[in-house]
């Protein structure tokens, strides 16, 4: 395993394990509050200090990788519900009037960016997390849709599809049984991109007030109200961005060794 | 050339139409009646049926739309509801923060991504290109607003280098505008430069491989003339869509980054307005928001066109 993978993997792991063990135990409850011990800085007792309302910081950011985490993969899981099936259709109908429909639908969802798409929602039904989910898992649409009609017609043109054809089957099982398995690859890649995109668009929503609300812990949030007293407390605000960006690193890591190990074509060119 | 330029154009043009109905149709389905929605729960059925009246909602949905339509078309956006002034002088005094912010962050990308790109692309393989790629690495990871915060914390407050936040106005100067702009361009910038820089490498990495390359080397060019007169050229196109995506990317950016600053851009006025349920407002800025994103990857499609003629047959 080289290098860059090996870190990929670790970092992500670690994120993942931290918003699991965060489902039933985290070192203090992030729902207590304690003043008293308001904004200390990393002790021995808090690893990663205290914030404003005296709250263990390791904890919130282990919960904090929990609603990243779900957000970044209900967002992926919209996208490729979704994305999937009409890239598939798009590609059976090869040059048709459904291709170009889909392809122009496509072309009028990357109009409208994730963070416009949440102040729309947010504006009609009021802020909440599941804005955050929905304008990503939006976004996601067209990006796996592109990706697997873009793997899907070169299939199309290689002989064992011809086969199928010969053989009887059908446009709708053919995309099932033999271009889907072999574009997995392209969406497993791309599946680890908009994962790691998706907790990054997931912290600005948040941040911003777009995304998860109190008392859901967000690492978005967290940076949110550690802007005001980054002077008195940097700890605060460095923390949160730390893990966004390990998380981040980690998946982007990942995804890029994925990809050079499941399709051997960009080993040529790194 | 002229063919396809007309051809884009209509397409340009029904993209802003079908986005507009979609905006519409999004605002109309406010859950019960948009005045009431805007004004709450305590509104008394007069406030509520003059708003009404204001908003025109006792037309019919698609004369509202057509009437949305070409008031934007003259220029009129509507009236706030909740600053009581035009939109269009409320959208037009933002964007003056907003739009340049976009810019100059644009601009800063691209003039740290394409010496980063071209000498990790030439020294590919090499020591400085694994620094270079692995440094790109940790750029894209960075969230903008967070890098913000740190930047002030380091090059405003501890260095007194630049402001912390705020916007003194054009009027003040352009330099003393763009040192307030100057942060949150970096901020915004950096990441952005970071994807730029690693496209901008394997596209280079994949000319270079070309036929016409080796040629071009044969002919006597050096490995320095090759690089710039004939492998940049056919890089360019990668590079041109992933420029027009992060045009939209840096703009939603902005949005975002003004909290950090405290910049009276169209970030504030549209969060603003969410809070004060000024639905007009909204309305006016996703529509704006959304017509910037549609002209910029017009303008990179006419940008193929020039670089590349093949492109200008097809499509």
């Amino acid at each position: 395993m080289r290098l860059p993978l090996l870190i990929g993997a670790i970092l992500s792991a670690t994120a993942l394990s931290a918003a699991a063990v965060s489902l039933a135990w985290t070192p203090y409850d992030i729902a207590a509050l304690a003043i008293a011990d308001k904004l200390q800085p990393p002790s021995a007792a808090h690893w990663f200090g205290t914030d404003h309302f005296g709250r263990d910081i390791g904890s919130m950011l282990m919960a904090g990788a929990q609603t990243s985490i779900a957000v970044a993969l209900v967002a992926v899981g919209i996208g490729m519900g979704l994305g999937v099936p009409l890239g598939l259709l798009a590609a059976a109908n090869r040059g048709g009037l459904i291709d170009e429909a889909v392809m122009r639908a496509n072309d009028l969802v990357f109009a409208f960016p994730s963070l416009v798409i949440a102040i729309l929602i947010t504006a009609v039904f009021g802020p909440s997390a599941v804005n955050a989910i929905l304008a990503i898992g939006i976004f996601n649409i067209p990006v796996f849709a592109r990706v697997v009609r873009g793997g899907a017609l070169s299939l199309w043109t290689l002989d064992f599809t011809r086969a199928a054809e010969v053989a009887g089957k059908g446009a709708a099982r053919i995309s099932i049984e033999h271009i889907l398995p072999n574009v997995a690859n392209l969406l497993i890649v791309q599946g680890t991109i908009q994962f790691s995109l998706g907790i990054l668009a997931e912290a600005g929503l948040s941040y911003v007030g777009l995304g998860a609300q109190p008392p859901t812990a967000s690492w978005g949030r967290m940076l949110a109200e550690a802007q005001t007293m980054v002077t008195l407390a940097p700890h605060v605000a460095i923390f949160p961005g730390l893990a966004i960006v390990f998380t981040v690193l980690g998946l982007n890591l990942l995804g890029d060794g994925l990809r050079d190990r499941l399709d051997p074509r960009s080993r040529r060119a790194p | 050339m002229i063919r396809f330029i007309f051809r884009r154009l209509i397409s340009l043009a029904l993209s802003l139409l079908v986005a507009s109905v979609v905006i519409f149709t999004v605002i109309e389905v406010v859950p019960g009646d948009p005045a009431s929605y805007m004004l709450g729960l305590n509104a008394s059925p007069d406030t509520v049926a003059a708003l009404r009246d204001q908003l025109g909602l006792n037309a019919s949905a698609p004369a509202r739309y057509l009437g949305w339509l070409v008031g934007m078309l003259a220029g009129d956006f509507g009236l706030s509801y909740t600053y009581k002034v035009p939109v269009a002088a409320l959208v037009s005094a933002r964007l003056a923060v907003s739009l340049p912010l976009t810019v100059y962050a644009l601009a800063l990308a691209i003039l740290i991504a394409f010496p980063t790109g071209l000498l990790a692309a030439a020294r590919s393989g090499r020591a400085s290109d694994g620094v270079v790629m692995g440094a790109t690495q940790i750029g894209i990871a960075l969230p903008n607003f967070w890098f913000a915060m740190l930047l002030v914390l380091v090059f405003a407050l501890h260095w007194h280098w630049f402001p912390a936040g705020g916007f003194p106005g054009w009027q003040a100067g352009i330099a003393t505008g763009l040192r307030a702009l100057t942060l949150p361009a970096i901020a915004l910038a950096l990441p952005q430069a970071a994807i730029l820089a690693r496209v901008l490498r394997s596209a280079l990495i994949e000319t270079l491989d070309q036929d016409y390359i080796r040629t071009a080397r044969a002919k006597g060019l050096t490995r320095r003339q090759t690089i710039l007169r004939h492998a940049l050229r056919n890089a360019m196109i990668p590079v041109l869509t992933i420029l027009g995506m992060q045009f939209s990317f840096l703009l939603a950016g902005a949005i975002i980054i003004e909290n950090v600053f405290y910049l009276p851009g169209l970030g504030r006025l549209i969060f603003q307005a969410i809070t004060q349920r000024d639905l007009i407002v909204v309305e006016s800025v996703v529509m704006i928001l959304v017509f910037a994103v549609i002209l910029v990857t017009f303008l990179v499609d006419l940008a193929y066109a020039a670089i590349d003629p093949r492109l200008r047959r097809r499509a």
